[in-house]
């Protein structure tokens, strides 16, 4: 059909067209809405005063400052001089008072506290989870076994160096590889894991020898687990008599443990972490499941 | 093109001319498969060998079963329109956006719970992403602005396409560009830029496929026999030409090797960041709006048999638009290592651009006016106009998350993600099922749709699922932001990140119920527009629109 070019009005509005046609439709003559222009010039006035106030235009080698002189990196600067002021009082406390004597204080164990959940929550958590409770192979922090001792020295010993870590002065026991290594044969393997099993009153299989495995503990696993196999904090060697199991208490998990060795890490924290951190978090970590109950 | 007025056949200049090319590329393909360095690469060097030499058997096949003369422009002084790639288009769009959606929903299900990655490098989410935000934008987006612009520009320029093989080229060019980018995601190869991850070859090839485009719409576009261009296809011009020049910016890359996959980007440290977000922002503003306005202008005032409001407002807000979006790339670096006063253009453009995006959600509602009742009788009328709703939401939401204040909170969050989502699936994707249900009927010449109350149950499956998302994304981003920047009365953070990712986790369940029905929807669409194209009823003549009542002006 041809192409009209008469203004037309439209009968349900009353409005003109434009008069152009394209495929049947077409456009009315409204003006622009009147709150709509005023809003767009809004904008634009607001977008030019705020480009006067702040960094805004590039210059050859430089750029319009902006006349509230403001600066994002000075922005955080101010934020975190902010924050530090605020702590500042407290955090030279803690860094002047021993271990002892913040957790004799109320008030500054209560800020050692909320320090080192935060650093825990930031640096501790991955592995031991948010609330200390470990995982598979990371100890739980709550209860009250400890694998390197439980003290607020021994706490921070752990914390600052580390378990098998790149620090010469971390722990440094592992245990040992006996299936893969050929130290024991499988079938010594799977006697003294009935034995271990029995240490803590877990249950065994009926065909079980348990004095075989009583044997084969005594000639290789009580020198670092005891002869009760009560563990030896020093070399980070597990208590077998509790129920408390790194990474498992079925015979299989076990038998991996005693084929191929075990050696978690734990990092050094030691300048990675300032000491104040590093103090703060030994009291939230020993305030978790510190020392060991009778 | 050569057009053969003698009755003697022989081949156009562009089918010999392309036949010979995509033989030259088969060859160089082979080359190519045989010394690459990587087993994925020569992968795709015999796909693009296969499907060289597959369009160089379509091209003389085709070529000897049709007549001597080319098809004619016009038929008894009607336009011969060229439907057959709008056609394919409509159907890839479909089928390519149930797949967008499915992987979107395996992705928020896997976010909820983590072991759906089934322990496989193949469902990772670092490949599934791109592939959901791939498909979604440029499978499922990129075909319906194709079948569209294709449909629209014929209809309102009362011409053909312009070029004979050059229409099917454009079409299963970019298919074919889509199979290349997605393969390659699922095989490893990114270039690693968030929305452009296809590698430099499959740049290269979407290059040409792009320029094809281009000419094909602006050859239409001059043959017209209007006096006059339609308000649509100024947006969609505005769309290929943008589109064009943002691929060209963001992707200058240098290869290893010819036979690598592997590229460089030649931009470096923030300038990368920067010219990577003018190119995001821009995928958003040219791509995601400009292109879905075209098709807005089109069919809604088609479908409710209503003039367009204010061709004024048509005209201010499309070059506001225009001159506007192009700035606001920096605001997705705000707080970032870009300079501050990137950071305050990108900010003030973002706030202006608020009502020139608003000029196009009014011209989309007001056109409504004289019709509103048509909302309850026909559910595609009111998938479109909940559409520009949704455009008008997110359109405020963008420029207020770009204010700097906002931002620091909002930043990182999933509140951003949930913006997306307000825009991606309530503007675009339902603006494009309008576009399909109003296409569908028309192209296969059928009366109506199979089931109008299909689509009713489209949209309200569609709609509650859009609601769980966006809001579920807003609680959870709002709540993340707050719980990162809270500080204890001690001045220490107060919660550790991994207990915002704890208190994400009911957010995330509610979010992929949201996508379980948004897929649900996508898939009673197909049904419905599959029924429709085989059980439909046939029209009895061309569909015509009646003529709104106008009067002559006095």
């Amino acid at each position: 059909m041809a192409h009209e070019t008469h203004e037309q009005v439209d009968a349900v509005t009353g409005v003109t067209t434009t008069g152009h046609t394209w495929d049947d439709i077409q456009e009315l003559n409204n003006p622009l809405p009147r709150w709509w222009l005023w809003t767009f010039y809004l904008t634009i006035v607001w977008a030019v005063l705020y480009a006067i106030a702040y960094p805004a235009i590039p210059l050859v080698s430089s750029y319009t400052k902006g006349f509230l002189g403001w600066h994002s990196r000075e922005a955080v600067v101010a934020d975190l001089n902010a924050l530090k002021q605020q702590r500042s009082g407290m955090t030279a406390k803690l860094a002047a008072s021993s271990l002892d004597e913040i957790k004799q204080s109320p008030e500054l164990f209560a800020f050692a506290r909320a320090q080192g959940k935060a650093a825990f929550g930031d640096n501790c958590a991955p592995c031991h989870g948010a609330g200390g409770a470990g995982a598979k192979g990371y100890p739980n922090l709550n209860d009250d076994d400890w694998l390197w001792g439980g003290s607020l020295a021994q706490v921070e010993q752990t914390i600052r160096f580390g378990a098998r870590s790149t620090s010469d002065q971390g722990h440094s026991g592992t245990m040992p590889a006996f299936g893969r290594d050929g130290m024991l044969k499988r079938e010594e393997l799977s006697h003294v894991a009935d034995y271990v099993l029995s240490l803590s009153g877990l249950p065994i299989g009926k065909s079980a020898d348990l004095k075989a495995g009583a044997k084969v503990y005594a000639d290789n696993c009580a020198a670092c687990h005891g002869d009760k196999g009560q563990g030896m904090q020093e070399l980070g060697a597990p208590n077998l008599t509790d129920k408390i199991w790194l990474f498992g208490s079925d015979k299989a998990t076990i038998m991996e443990g005693l084929h191929n060795g075990r050696g978690g890490v734990m990092p050094a924290w030691h300048g990675r972490l300032d000491d104040t951190t590093i103090k703060a978090l030994t009291l939230y970590v020993h305030s978790l499941g510190g020392d060991q109950r009778p | 093109m050569a057009q053969a007025a003698a009755p003697s056949k022989g081949m156009t200049f562009g089918e010999a001319g392309s036949a010979l090319a995509f033989a030259g590329l088969a060859l160089l393909s082979i080359i190519i498969a045989a010394k690459a360095y990587t087993p994925e690469y020569a992968f795709h060097a015999y796909l693009f060998a296969a499907a060289s030499v597959a369009s160089v058997f379509a091209i003389v096949n085709r070529y000897h079963e049709r007549p001597a003369q080319l098809p004619p422009l016009t038929i008894g002084g009607k336009p011969n329109y060229n439907m057959g790639p709008v056609k394919f288009a409509t159907v890839a769009s479909v089928i390519w956006g149930i797949a967008g959606f499915a992987i979107g929903l395996l992705i928020a299900t896997q976010l909820a719970f983590p072991a759906l990655n089934l322990d496989t490098a193949w469902l990772s989410f670092g490949r599934m992403r791109p592939l959901h935000t791939s498909a979604v934008i440029f499978a499922f987006g990129g075909n319906v602005l194709i079948a569209s612009s294709f449909y629209v520009v014929q209809r309102t320029c009362r011409a053909r396409l312009a070029g004979d093989i050059a229409p099917w080229f454009v079409v299963l060019g970019y298919n074919f560009f889509i199979v290349i980018a997605g393969t390659g995601y699922l095989l490893g190869i990114t270039q690693g830029k968030e929305y452009a991850e296809p590698e430099w070859y499959a740049d290269l090839w979407l290059t040409v496929v792009w320029v094809a485009y281009f000419l094909v719409f602006l050859g239409t576009v001059m043959r017209r026999k209007e006096p006059h261009i339609y308000v649509a296809n100024w947006f969609y011009l505005a769309f290929i030409l943008t589109i064009a020049v943002l691929h060209l910016g963001n992707n200058a890359t240098i290869p290893v090797s010819p036979f690598s996959p592997k590229s460089y980007i030649v931009w470096s440290g923030v300038q990368d960041a920067l010219v990577q977000w003018w190119y995001g922002h821009n995928a958003v503003g040219f791509f995601l709006t400009a292109g879905f306005l075209a098709i807005m202008y089109y069919f809604i005032p088609k479908r409710a048999e209503r003039p367009v409001y204010s061709y004024r407002l048509s005209i201010i807000h499309f070059w506001a638009l225009i001159f506007m979006y192009i700035w606001a790339g920096p605001h997705h670096l705000h707080y970032t290592a870009l300079p501050d006063w990137a950071q305050t253009l990108g900010m003030v453009f973002s706030v202006m651009l608020w009502m020139p995006s608003w000029g196009g959600m009014i011209n989309g509602l007001m056109t409504l006016s004289g019709a509103w009742d048509k909302l309850r009788t026909d559910p595609v009328l009111r998938l479109m106009v909940v559409s520009v709703a949704f455009y008008g939401m997110s359109t405020f939401e963008g420029p207020l998350m770009s204010v700097k204040a906002v931002n620091s909170l909002s930043h990182y969050t999933d509140w951003t993600i949930g913006h997306v989502h307000s825009g991606a699936l309530g503007w675009v994707a339902y603006v494009s099922f309008g576009a399909i249900y109003c296409l569908v009927p028309w192209l296969w010449n059928k009366k109506e749709l199979y089931s109008m109350k299909a689509v009713s149950w489209h949209f309200w499956i569609s709609t509650l699922g859009i609601v769980l998302y966006i809001s579920s994304m807003w609680v959870a981003g709002i709540l993340q932001g707050l719980m990162w920047r809270a500080y204890t009365s001690l001045g220490f953070l107060e919660y550790s990140f991994i207990e915002t990712v704890e208190a994400m986790h009911p957010f995330y369940v509610i979010r992929a119920l949201g996508g379980a029905l948004f897929v649900a929807g996508s898939l009673i669409m197909a049904w419905n527009v599959w029924k429709t194209i085989s059980a439909g009823q046939e029209a009895e003549e061309e569909v015509q629109v009646t003529r709104p009542a106008l009067i002559a002006a006095e």
